[in-house]
């Protein structure tokens, strides 16, 4: 059956039988048809979106719908400052998490592909430095930058999964450590100590996304695109090769995977989530200096993916929202200079004691309540490894 | 295979060769105080890499709070020497604090995690974010020197470079003396040869009736402790302040990944490179120092992803 043929006999199912559609019935035996069709491009578009919103449940409605009237009850600080930076930093925890929960490499590096792409688009774009700046339009600045991180990602994870395991954690957290030293000692590119300051976001649709309001929306369309993504990069056969290859590579090589090609591709691929993160970051702060990439912002990147939990991707938001809260408020509990020794203390609190975040303590809660064990889900292979491991 | 073998020899020897003829006949006095500068630095390097090799290799924990062992010896060191008085104390102590204190991690926290590396590492990171901020509570942001004795204190007059400061020949004697004594504890005794072994086949040892608690808590603390002496005789180098930590975790880990996880002869081969590397791209390119360090890591993963020295671990 060719793709217009299939078209029309959707669009006329459809318009036949609405109400009837919708029910869950019809709904199965629609979804094989589809698969099984030799041109599955042409299956059309409501099919399409059929089966993305069967995945969708109450509490994704009530979340999506407190994330949206959010920016209206809260105020200007808690929209941006709270808001926008917890999403914006999710992003880039986000694409840790799926890097190392859903590809078993965790690397240090993703901030400094963030810090990447917030130098590049410095670099070709706008920023009080003329000098150095190009002055490009900023959506070719935009695009450049995003894809010289990829590739700059990409490069990363060709030097990285020549070793496996442990030490990929080393490896990145060397290269990250030699870019912010790069980058702090190399005036000619990246102007040395100083970086870039006054990168202004651009004006979309007539709004200034330098206001609180249409910023938080921005980064949040961009958190849900990011979030969305990496829920269907999951159960994609990319995804799904992905953690059989976390796994067990040796049985994926023997049944015709490239193990190292996935890897760099999911090296690249997380480095594209991470750099749409970083450009967000640099609009939000509104400059780029060594500071942004340094040691102790790619391991608050670690600590925001393992303090919400690596085994789902809603872990690197949930994470963000506590780290930013913990970052504005712990001032006042302790000392200002203190804040280190808090968010050490909490992370070395959820390591030893929750290894799978707060989402792995909500889990236990849960299940102690139900008064019953459950052992499923994607725990149930990291608990075989490290039994494995003695 | 004859023929492959010194291939990356004339590839990358060539260059170095052709570079120090240029060097010597350019300025000599500069290129062999770069040299001496260099082999101090790849002997404080390693000093630092050998203690986190040996941790690793025997049990696959990347300390990565490695870095702060380092600054509380130097600290706990200035202390001691700043009471007493005596720089031998100071070294004594900085190595004990340091020992006792990887002791307390191994025994207390460790031990109760094996197998589980990941976990190890992220605590380890947890750690070095806490330690980091008590030292800087404790200590504040001073920059602290130390004064090194008078017998070790001063110039010497050496051929071709003129003046040169005994303490930087004596860190480089220094090193050497605890390297090779680190080679005679792991070769020639008993607790080296478990520790050997330990590091080839952990399960083997165990069920050959060793302690293997016992070996893993006696490493630990030796590699803590040589952190933390190195912390004394590289702050009486150069200083000690906050940042020191990551500056020494950071030449560890390059050293260990060029040199090849878990081997002390591949942390001397990696540290000389890296300290050579980078004192040489300080005198020559300083805005390229680092690259250097980089290229070097670079190169080394490219041809042997396990360090020059490396072996495949089981």
């Amino acid at each position: 059956m060719s793709a217009a043929q299939w078209r029309r006999a959707m669009n006329s199912s459809a318009a036949a039988g609405a109400a009837a559609a919708r029910r869950p019935t019809d709904l199965h035996a629609v979804a094989p048809a589809t698969h099984g069709t030799p041109s599955p491009t042409g299956s059309g578009l409501w099919p399409w979106l059929r089966n993305a919103l069967r995945a969708v449940r109450v509490r994704h409605v009530v979340v999506l719908a407190c994330l949206l009237v959010y920016p209206f009850v809260a105020s200007p600080f808690f929209t941006f400052q709270i808001g926008a930076q917890s999403l914006a930093l999710g992003l880039i925890a986000l694409s840790l998490t799926f890097l190392g929960g859903y590809g078993g490499m965790v690397s240090l590096a993703q901030m400094t592909v963030a810090g990447f792409a917030a130098y590049m688009l410095a670099i070709f774009g706008t920023s009080s430095n003329t000098g150095i700046s190009l002055g490009w339009p900023w959506w070719l600045a935009l695009v450049v930058a995003i894809a010289l991180a990829t590739v700059f990602a990409a490069a990363i994870g060709w030097l990285s999964v020549r070793t496996e395991g442990i030490y990929t954690i080393m490896i990145t957290l060397a290269v990250g450590v030699a870019f912010f030293y790069l980058a702090q000692q190399n005036y000619t590119v990246f102007n040395g100590f100083q970086g870039f300051s006054r990168i202004a976001p651009p004006t979309l649709f007539g709004h200034d996304l330098h206001e609180p309001m249409p910023f938080y929306f921005i980064v949040l369309a961009c958190a849900l695109a990011g979030y969305w993504f990496v829920k269907y990069l999951i159960h994609a056969p990319f995804g799904v090769a992905l953690q059989g290859i976390r796994d067990n590579p040796r049985r994926m090589q023997a049944l015709g995977f490239d193990v190292t090609a996935h890897r760099v591709a999911a090296y690249a691929v997380t480095g594209f989530i991470a750099a749409v993160g970083g450009v967000l970051l640099v609009w939000y702060n509104g400059r780029i200096s060594p500071g942004t990439v340094g040691t102790g912002a790619m391991i608050n990147i670690l600590i925001i993916a393992v303090l919400g939990g690596m085994k789902h991707p809603i872990g690197a938001f949930i994470g963000a929202i506590v780290f930013v809260l913990l970052q504005n408020f712990a001032i006042d509990l302790v000392d200002r200079e203190r804040f280190n020794l808090v968010i050490g203390g909490v992370f070395l609190a959820i390591v030893l004691f929750s290894p799978d975040g707060l989402l792995g303590l909500w889990q236990f809660l849960r299940t102690r309540l139900a008064g019953r064990i459950t052992n499923r889900g994607p725990g149930r292979i990291h608990q075989r490894q490290r039994r494995s491991e003695t | 295979m004859n023929r492959r073998r010194w291939v990356p020899w004339l590839v990358f020897g060539l260059p170095v060769l052709v570079f120090s003829v240029w060097a010597i006949a350019d300025n000599a006095s500069l290129y062999f105080k770069t040299l001496l500068n260099g082999l101090t630095l790849a002997s404080l390097y390693f000093l630092v890499a050998s203690g986190f090799t040996l941790v690793f290799g025997l049990m696959r924990n990347v300390n990565l709070a490695h870095g702060s062992l380092y600054l509380i010896g130097a600290y706990v060191g200035w202390m001691v020497g700043e009471r007493t008085g005596s720089w031998v104390l100071a070294v004594i102590a900085g190595f004990l604090a340091a020992a006792i204190l990887g002791l307390l991690m191994q025994v207390l926290i460790f031990r109760h995690m094996q197998g589980q590396d990941l976990r190890q590492t992220l605590v380890t990171i947890g750690l070095s974010i806490v330690l980091a901020d008590l030292a800087l509570w404790a200590w504040g942001a001073e920059i602290y020197t130390f004064d090194p004795p008078s017998w070790i204190y001063g110039s010497t007059t050496l051929p071709l470079v003129n003046k040169f400061p005994t303490y930087r020949i004596f860190v480089f004697i220094a090193s050497i003396v605890i390297g090779v004594g680190l080679w005679l504890l792991l070769a020639r005794t008993r607790v080296g040869m478990m520790i050997r072994a330990g590091v080839d086949d952990r399960g083997m040892l165990a069920a050959s009736g060793v302690n293997v608690q016992r070996v893993f808590a006696l490493t630990f603390a030796i590699g803590a402790g040589l952190a933390g002496l190195a912390g004394v005789v590289g702050g009486t180098a150069l200083s000690v302040s906050p940042g020191e930590d990551t500056r020494y975790l950071l030449a560890s880990l390059v050293v260990v990944i060029v040199g090849g996880m878990g081997s002390v002869v591949g942390a001397a081969i990696g540290a000389l490179l890296i300290g050579l590397a980078e004192q040489f791209g300080l005198a020559y390119a300083p805005t390229y120092s680092v690259v250097f360090t980089f290229v070097i890591m670079v190169v080394a993963l490219a041809f042997k992803p396990r360090g020059l020295m490396g072996k495949r671990i089981v």
